[in-house]
């Protein structure tokens, strides 16, 4: 069973070496570009094949039963809507914290997630808790905004005191090639999340398109300072898929291995079922490796998959098949 | 603990196939005894255990099923396509049916894992079936001139990787033209061929038009051989092959062979590299490397050599050898105690010339036939493994500098079967395409395979084309 | 007087690597016409005559098949206007060695030189006909092209000493393939002398190379050679012919057993003799979608 984390062993900041080999990097707009466009291209065919490939292992027993906990307690569970108010948050927060009022056992989540106005009410209602308090920011989810505003939006959260804040890219400079305005976007949200809180960069993977632009939005993320790339929204049509999260993961396996550093990886958005998180913990195992099957690493973002992962837990200890009255609506 | 994150065995079901405890050869529609009575064992390669004695048949087994065939010639290559087409649908449905059972079978018989038998070998086999079956009716149009003939008897013999789909690649496009098949799987590996045998007994094919043999090399020579056969298919190994030409010549057959190789992967500095290591492991282990298509030389430019190897290793310690029947096995069994020696000896032979070995930590299975995934770097065009068809899962690894280089070590070699190209710059794809003296050329992809895509070699990897509408020509009088 | 004059005689030669060298042996043979009336002398080609020729095939072989299609169409048909032009020497020299009239030898020179046309026309169209795109179940570009075998051993019709040899020639070099050819060996001077057109007509050195000589004695040299991929024993008889597939399974040589001939040559062939020596290659792509929301789970 997945451990919950203790704050000392991944305090923010932790491990974080210098990207040495990368310093000059992100000198100019052109050395940028540059290093963006010599990064390995991606043939879409062969990565698709390679996730659906590892989505035909076949998990059983005690692994599944392992899988499942472990993903419990990776879900930043999420809400995040025009109509949320501190009830809904609160109902969230209690739901985090305690999954399955009838089996205690059941761990914790690892966050909720929600719009920066609510993260006061969310960090009271999970008080006392390991569970994390993420805001999402900088104009989510279109990020269009100014700077000014974006880190506005970022300064009240942390304020308020968020444990991480989940930042939007801006998808326009990065599809007009401006990536230099994109990085230095994220460090300067990186320097308002201060010592305090965890920053994970959503690229809006649907937007950005090709495979090519997702490895470079990964790299450039993370040569700005980025502690997680994260896929989407969840406020467009196409969110996280087996292929893009793969493709994010050999990113940061390989950012590891050049750097040092080790960033985390959070898909969200259209992950509903067990078999699918199941399917997305072999991809870590297989891709990145062991080190990032925890949730200081890797992250759901998902609502609607903790009820369908606690009911595969029932069914697992129990045996018979649980159905949607035997888990709580929030 | 996050190391605990181990995948439980999850067996396919043994249950699913019932295996009898015997079997006879199928002549005439009928299972009968080798004509001497002989019979042999057929082991599973992973546990050495006895799945069934089967009939050996000998050369007047042979002249008993290629009268049978012959006899029914006349009947099968009069019947009009679209009466032959709704056969072959009929054989393409059934093996759909039972692709389970077959899958389960081909993993007991062969070794190879149950994830290439279900995902690879049994859709290919049903497709190969169903592409067939719509030529025969529309033979006309296929660019052989009007109303192209059949050749009459095919005598067939197939080798142990595949053995399903062996099958299928050389009695779909014969049926299809009008032929009628005797043919004889290999002797590790006959069972598959024989459930196919009840399959055409359930689709109701005529009596005689598919024949089974199961036996060894001398039931293929003398099939081989045999006055009355029109038509010699071999798949297998060049020495054979080149045996087998020296028979048929002076005589009337028409031959087609899909023999050995030693195929280049070859691995540019601007390739996609995740997925170019991704075809690098389906290259050379899929199948355990037991493919004649195989990608047994990496040709890596020298400037990402060690970048490529990191993350080859990298990627090998994640493969998973063991249970053939384990849905997470990638790795499987060797197929035979004669084939694991050829592959160890060859092996060693590398080390004893000086090149470094590398396997990553993996323990065998204590009975079988087991061989670990192996590597070899610093490798030369003089060693043996750059140039001898090891046919297992051993790897050589070569480095080149330009995209001459690259082309000239790439043929350098009596084979032409298969190539593979990585890189993302197009012109250099075509140009490199353009250059390799290979029958099946892979760009930023390897061993794919198609029932509408020709496969045969260039050079000692044999003539002939299977797949296709090119895979007609080799059952027609044209 | 006029009638009195000497005339010069030609001291055939091989044709070999775009050059015309006497038989390294240093032998000649007699060549006569049908009533033993002596010719010419013609070269005896050795083994190691044979062996020449397939290096400078070989040489040949990479830049022939490099060779636009288009630019190989020009190419042959320019060898059908060269003879065009000497038209009455071949016309003499087939009647002298196959016993015919003036008209029945002018016949035959006319369908060489058209044979020459039709299969110039063919060089860029061969491959749309027995190539083209598979619609394989993948997202894969699969494209089958045809390619030249490589170095073909052609062992030409000894009946007919320029039909029949221009109709084993014109496919192989057609298609990109380069070509050791052995002469008809009672009939050698037509072929001698086309090697004069050849060396006149724009086609690249070793691309055909002529040999005269005993057939018997350089095919099985030619079937055994480890460089040549494929022989055409239009040439030999059934005994020779077994044993040069025979021997030609060394290294597996594409074999173009002797073929029944319909109305001494004068058909219009169909494509087999250009298929016998195609290989068939087959490249294979991703293809994939243009962006990346393809994938789903």
């Amino acid at each position: 069973m997945p451990t919950s984390v203790s704050p000392g062993a991944h305090s923010p900041t932790a491990g974080r070496v210098s990207n040495a080999p990368l310093t000059d990097v992100t000198a100019s707009h052109s050395s940028l570009r540059r290093f963006l466009h010599g990064l390995p291209g991606v043939d879409a065919v062969g990565l698709e094949a390679r996730a659906a490939s590892l989505g035909t292992r076949s998990i059983k027993a005690d692994a599944k039963a392992y899988a499942i906990d472990l993903a419990i307690s990776m879900v930043d569970l999420t809400t995040l809507e025009g109509a949320d108010t501190p009830g809904k948050v609160r109902a969230l927060g209690a739901k985090a914290m305690r999954p399955d009022p009838t089996d205690r056992a059941t761990p914790a989540t690892a966050a909720v997630c929600v719009y920066p106005d609510m993260v006061a009410v969310a960090k009271e209602a999970v008080a006392g808790s390991d569970v994390k308090v993420a805001s999402v920011a900088t104009a989510f989810p279109a990020g269009r905004a100014p700077l000014a505003v974006k880190l506005a939006d970022v300064r009240e959260a942390v304020a308020a005191g968020t444990d991480e804040i989940d930042m939007v890219i801006d998808r326009g400079a990065f599809l007009a090639g401006d990536y230099l305005k994109v990085h230095d976007e994220i460090t300067a949200v990186k320097e308002a999340c201060g010592t305090s809180a965890r920053l994970k960069v959503i690229f809006e993977t649907g937007e950005l398109s090709t495979y090519d632009n997702i490895r470079r939005a990964s790299w450039l993320a993370m040569l700005a300072g980025a502690d997680f790339i994260k896929t989407s929204t969840g406020k467009v049509a196409v969110n996280a898929t087996p292929s893009n999260t793969l493709l994010m993961l050999e990113a940061v396996r390989d950012f590891r291995a050049q750097t040092g550093v080790q960033v985390g990886v959070k898909p969200a958005g259209g992950i509903r079922t067990s078999k699918d998180a199941v399917k997305f913990l072999v991809l870590v195992n297989e891709t990145a490796g062991a080190d990032w099957l925890d949730n200081h690493w890797f992250r759901f973002g998902a609502s609607s998959l903790l009820n369908d992962l606690l009911l595969q837990r029932q069914k697992l200890a129990t045996g018979r098949y649980s159905g949607p009255d035997y888990v709580t609506v929030d | 603990m996050a190391s605990v994150f181990e995948y439980a065995p999850a067996p396919e079901s043994r249950s699913a196939v019932d295996i009898a405890p015997a079997y006879g050869l199928f002549v005439d529609g009928e299972f009968t005894d080798a004509a001497d009575g002989k019979v042999f064992k057929t082991v599973a390669p992973a546990t050495e255990e006895v799945l069934s004695e089967v009939a050996q048949a000998g050369e007047a087994d042979v002249d008993r099923a290629v009268r049978a065939a012959r006899k029914a010639f006349t009947g099968w290559s009069a019947l009009p396509g679209t009466e032959r087409a709704k056969y072959l649908f009929r054989i393409a449905r059934i093996i759909q049916e039972r692709s389970r059972e077959l899958a389960v079978l081909e993993t007991l018989d062969n070794g190879k894992p149950i994830r290439e038998t279900r995902d690879s070998d049994l859709p290919l086999v049903a497709a190969h079936f169903f592409y067939y079956a719509g030529w025969a009716d529309k033979l006309d149009h296929a660019g052989f001139g009007a109303n192209p003939r059949p050749l009459g008897v095919a005598g067939q013999v197939i080798p142990w990787n595949f053995p399903l789909l062996m099958l299928a690649w050389k009695i779909a496009p014969a049926l299809a033209t009008g032929n009628t098949v005797v043919l004889k799987p290999a002797e590790t590996t006959p069972l598959s061929a024989l459930f196919f045998a009840d399959i055409c007994r359930q689709a109701g094919l005529p009596r005689g038009v598919v024949n089974i043999l199961p036996g060894y090399g001398d039931a293929g020579a003398a099939l081989v051989a045999h006055p009355d056969v029109d038509k010699v298919a071999f798949t297998g190994s060049t020495a054979v092959g080149k045996e087998i030409a020296r028979t048929v010549a002076g005589t009337a057959k028409k031959l087609t062979l899909e023999l050995g190789g030693k195929g280049a992967n070859i691995v540019f500095d601007d390739a996609p590299l995740d997925q170019a290591v991704e075809g690098v492991v389906s290259g050379i282990f899929f199948n355990q490397g037991q493919v004649c298509c195989a990608g047994s030389r990496l040709l890596v430019q020298e400037s990402i050599h060690d970048e490529l190897l990191d993350a080859l290793k990298r990627r090998l310690t994640t493969l998973r050898l063991g249970d053939p029947l384990d849905k997470n096995t990638d790795i499987g069994a060797i197929n035979s105690a004669e084939q694991l020696a050829r592959i160890t000896a060859l092996a060693d032979r590398g080390e004893a010339e000086g090149a470094e070995r590398w396997s990553p930590e993996c323990e065998l299975p204590s009975s079988g036939y087991w061989f670990a995934p192996t590597l070899f770097t610093n490798v030369t065009q003089a060693h043996t493994i750059a140039r001898d068809e090891i046919f297992g899962p051993v790897l050589s690894v070569l480095t080149f500098r330009t995209p001459d280089e690259a082309v000239a070590k790439a043929n350098n070699t009596p084979y032409g079967l298969s190539a593979g190209i990585w890189t993302e710059k197009g012109s250099r794809m075509l140009a490199v395409a353009n250059r390799l003296r290979a029958g099946v050329v892979w760009s930023n992809t390897f061993n794919k395979f198609d029932p509408a895509s020709p496969f045969g070699g260039y050079k000692e990897s044999g003539f002939g084309r299977e797949g296709g509408r090119h895979g007609l020509e080799a059952y027609l009088d044209v | 007087m006029s009638d009195a004059r000497l005339s010069v005689f030609k001291t055939y030669k091989l044709y070999v690597g775009g050059k015309f060298p006497r038989s390294e042996s240093g032998r000649v043979y007699e060549v006569t016409d049908r009533e033993g009336t002596w010719l010419a002398n013609a070269p005896l080609a050795s083994r190691k005559d044979a062996r020449d020729a397939v290096v400078a095939a070989r040489k040949a072989f990479g830049p022939w098949s490099g060779a636009t299609a288009y630019n190989r169409g020009q190419v042959l048909y320019r060898v059908a206007e060269m003879l065009e032009g000497r038209r009455e020497q071949f016309v003499r020299e087939v009647a002298e060695a196959e016993g015919l009239s003036a008209a029945e030898a002018a016949a035959q020179v006319d369908a060489a030189v058209d044979r020459w046309v039709w299969y110039a026309g063919w060089t860029d169209k061969i491959a749309q006909v027995v190539g083209g795109g598979n619609p394989v179940a993948g997202p894969y570009f699969n494209l089958s092209t045809p390619e030249p075998t490589g170095v073909v051993a052609v062992l030409a019709p000894q009946e007919s000493s320029f039909l029949g040899l221009v109709s084993v020639i014109a496919p192989v070099i057609a298609t990109g393939s380069t070509a050791v050819v052995v002469a008809s060996e009672r009939f050698p001077l037509p072929a001698l002398s086309l090697g004069e057109v050849l060396a006149t007509s724009d086609v690249p050195g070793g691309v055909v190379n002529v040999l005269s000589g005993r057939t018997a004695e350089m095919a099985p040299t030619l079937a055994a050679h480890q460089d040549v991929n494929a022989i055409d024993l239009a040439g030999a008889d059934e005994n020779l012919a077994k044993e040069l597939e025979i021997a030609a399974a060394d290294n597996l040589k594409r074999v173009l057993r002797p073929q029944p001939v319909d109305d001494d040559w004068f058909t219009t062939p169909g494509t087999e003799r250009m298929t016998a020596f195609l290989e068939t290659k087959t490249v294979w792509h991703p293809t994939g979608s243009l962006g990346a929301s393809g994938s789903s789970y």
